[in-house]
């Protein structure tokens, strides 16, 4: 039988759904086995009946297998369709980053709502200064971003931005199987990358910025090149989960030949990347210290779960 | 007051969004607003970033244009630091970004919009999608299936990443290309061609002489034109002027930096998005008989702006479109033809692209100095210009942002479009899925 499934993006920009789309010509295998209730991005099922005659203060979810979900919550909407989809839902996936740990758009949460408006709409050169939207038709922001599990209770999850094909697929597959758990292994970025590690940088002393190219032969394979922590420059690989080029391939950012920022996320729960990693360049003979603008970019993909928060204000010198 | 009609999500568009109709005592439309309910914020937290950093923060803008903002972004910096990139870099940009647009508009041709055609506007909801096509055409499921991939493919087996790229970078990009990468990947861009070609004759036949009656209705407004042309007035995606055109087809040029002499931003209490506006053409009105200062972006808008397509084959389409339908033409359904026609440039310029041993040269980035300074960079993103505004402070650390992506330019044109859709489909209280389904047809042209 089908595996029921309801999917939603939420505070997200497609790019999971597109990674779905991604899996290539398996996919076209692997439709024929789902049956979709609900997909915003692919079909037209409408939250309060077909020609939204419903009632406007229930929304039409039927009891589902499985709820894939990308994104973070940013507005009441939202996070009141993740609540009601967790009540129909045998299993709940959360997709991407986003949806796991708040992604990229959780940097908003190191300022206040009121601070991000004031840029929005009264801060920006093209933009004739007005008041904020607001309007029975547009729902009123949650407070911050927030990643899935500070809501609801999370069954799965797929982090990545975007997640790899393999693993969307591998875990669909698992439940298809009758399976109730999935997870990724537990391995760090360096666990799967090639790059030659002397655990020593070889110039001590401050990081460098991504304004100059990686020293590599680009005729030579990946395993010729050296560390990128050890050539100077940051990589968040040793704090980072691995999997970002599915089940065999090499870390893909390391394929472009530049640094990981961590979109996967921290590799087990409970993790602390920034601290983790200021640890990992010290061992290494590099000053943590120097890393440019340290707390947004080792948070980039985690923003939720509070570990990106408004800074307290500075105390004013006399 | 009469009954309100509450399409809710708009569905095979990009995020959350609904419609809202009001009907007066006699069941006709008094209004109709397409509400948009999110921001993301990116011109706020970006503030503070290394400027270097830019191009793999603001990628993340857009899951299916990532290479869009990727391009743009690094222009941005570029200028920022006032350096010129090496020509290979330039070439490698401008080859990523047209592959990834191939594999764009295969996705919202045939997973987001053919489903409407080929199904029919008013076939039942549940086969009226892509699944739909799966069951009733699997051979050609398969071939677009196949292509998608394939263009992701390409990308990833040379820059890494097809989604959220980090191989643009100020002054360059991260890696140079080998002889044998050029040669693979110069196969792949073959077939893309092909495809590309099949993609608009399938496309002639079965949806544009089939749906003639919809075209020449459906979301039709009388509005102008943005987009982007090269030094002699071809459409190019990656560099040029930006070309702004009347409704009468009666145009101004300005160069990246001007943006701001000619383009307004107003911001409507009812959604998030702001309104962007031809500042020079008086006072913004989205009065479906009389706009003023309304213009749309995306395809058909760079299709009507452009003197010329660059290349052989996307050239000859454009000849026997404007045969047909004349330049300015304001059908909004030919959204999905020029996307075509568009499809087939990108294919052929990837092609041309990889044919040129340079590209293959390994001088792919010039060296950068972190310093203060402002600069725009824009390029035209599968929705529209892209225009990404970034001062930096004398460490190079960001402290002002300004973004007009793609889609914001059109959210007054959707707004009047379905306003326009509603107004003619729905009287006297009587409408039905099927109609409704047209009025969002009247949106997925735009591709929000």
């Amino acid at each position: 039988m089908a595996l029921k499934i309801w999917e939603d993006w939420f505070n997200a920009c497609s790019g999971c759904e597109i990674s779905i789309l991604n899996i290539g010509d398996p996919l076209v295998d692997l439709l024929p086995k789902l049956e979709f209730v609900h997909c915003t991005a692919l079909m037209d099922h409408k939250f309060f009946g077909q020609t939204g005659e419903g009632d406007p203060s229930a929304m039409d979810i039927p009891e589902v297998d499985v709820a894939i979900l990308s994104g973070g919550i940013r507005n009441e909407e939202m996070k009141h369709e993740l609540e009601e989809v967790r009540k129909k839902a045998k299993f709940l996936i959360a997709l991407g980053s986003c949806a796991c740990y708040g992604g990229v758009p959780a940097m908003a949460n190191m300022w206040t709502n009121e601070e991000v408006f004031e840029k929005l709409y009264r801060g920006c050169v093209s933009t004739e200064p007005s008041p904020n939207p607001s309007d029975p038709n547009i729902p009123p922001w949650t407070d911050r971003v927030y990643a899935l599990d500070e809501i609801v209770k999370v069954d799965i999850y797929i982090p990545g931005c975007p997640p790899h094909p393999d693993w969307i697929a591998d875990a669909i597959t698992a439940l298809i199987e009758g399976k109730t758990e999935w997870k990724l292994p537990e391995r760090s970025v360096c666990d799967t990358c090639p790059l030659i590690r002397e655990k020593k940088a070889l110039a001590s002393g401050v990081i460098k910025r991504s304004t100059e190219n990686l020293t590599f032969d680009p005729n030579e394979p990946l395993d010729k090149m050296r560390c990128i922590n050890e050539q100077g420059f940051l990589c968040l690989g040793p704090v980072t989960l691995a999997g970002c080029a599915g089940k065999t391939g090499v870390p893909r950012c390391i394929q472009a030949r530049t640094p990981c920022r961590g979109c996967f996320g921290p590799i087990r729960k409970g993790a602390i990347p920034m601290v983790d990693m200021i640890g990992a360049m010290s061992s290494i003979g590099l000053d943590a210290k120097t890393v440019v603008d340290r707390r947004a970019i080792m948070n980039r993909y985690i923003g939720g779960q509070n570990r990106l928060r408004p800074l307290p204000a500075r105390p004013i010198k006399r | 007051m009469g009954k309100t009609i509450n399409i809710q999500p708009v569905t095979r568009i990009e995020g959350h969004a609904r419609v809202v109709i009001q009907l007066d005592d006699s069941g006709n439309v008094s209004d109709a607003r397409f509400h948009v309910s999110t921001s993301r914020a990116f011109e706020k937290f970006c503030e503070g970033r290394p400027v270097e950093e830019m191009p793999r923060i603001v990628c993340h803008i857009c899951g299916i244009c990532p290479w869009a903002h990727s391009s743009a972004s690094a222009k941005a910096t570029d200028a920022v630091f006032g350096v010129t990139p090496p020509p290979a870099a330039i070439k490698l940009r401008r080859l990523m970004q047209a592959i990834a647009y191939i594999s764009d508009k295969i996705l919202h041709f045939y997973f987001l919009s053919a489903p409407d055609f080929v199904m029919g506007p008013d076939a039942d909801y549940s086969v009226r999608n892509v699944m739909g096509i799966v069951n009733q055409a699997p051979d050609i499921a398969k071939k677009v299936v196949h292509a998608r991939w394939l263009g992701a493919h390409l990308i990833e087996s040379f820059a890494g990443r097809a989604i959220h790229p980090t191989f643009n970078l100020p002054g360059g990009v991260s890696k140079p290309m080998t002889e044998s990468e050029r040669q693979e990947l110069l196969k792949g861009a073959q077939e893309l061609l092909e495809f590309s070609k099949f993609s608009i004759e399938f496309a002639k036949e079965n949806v544009f002489a089939k749906y003639e009656d919809a075209i020449k209705s459906i979301g039709v407004i009388n509005v102008g034109y943005i987009g982007t042309v090269a030094d002699d007035g071809s459409l190019d995606f990656y560099d040029g002027k930006i070309r702004l055109m009347k409704p009468d087809g009666s145009y101004d040029d300005f160069a990246y930096h001007e943006y701001t002499d000619h383009i307004g931003e107003k911001v409507m209490p009812w959604s998030y998005p702001k309104f962007p506006y031809a500042k020079k053409w008086g006072n913004f009105s989205m009065d479906l008989d009389n706009p003023v200062g309304i213009y749309r972006s995306n395809c058909l808008a760079r299709i009507n702006v452009a003197d010329k397509m660059k290349t052989p084959l996307a050239q000859a389409e454009l000849e026997e479109f404007r045969s047909k339908f004349g330049r300015p033409t304001h059908l909004t359904l030919l959204y999905h033809y020029a996307r075509l026609i568009e499809m087939l440039q990108n294919a052929e310029e990837a092609v041309q692209l990889l044919e040129d041993p340079e590209i293959a040269s390994p001088d792919i980035r010039a060296k950068v100095e972190p310093k203060a300074g402002r600069g725009v960079g824009c390029v035209e993103a599968p929705r529209g210009t892209l225009i990404h505004d970034y001062e930096c402070d004398e460490n190079g650390l960001i402290n002002n942002v300004n973004l007009i992506v793609g889609t914001t330019h059109n959210q007054a044109a959707i707004n009047m479009s379905v306003k326009q859709a509603a107004s003619t489909l729905i009287k006297d209280g009587k409408y039905d899925q099927g109609i409704l389904n047209k009025v969002e047809m009247a949106i997925r042209p735009y591709d929000p």
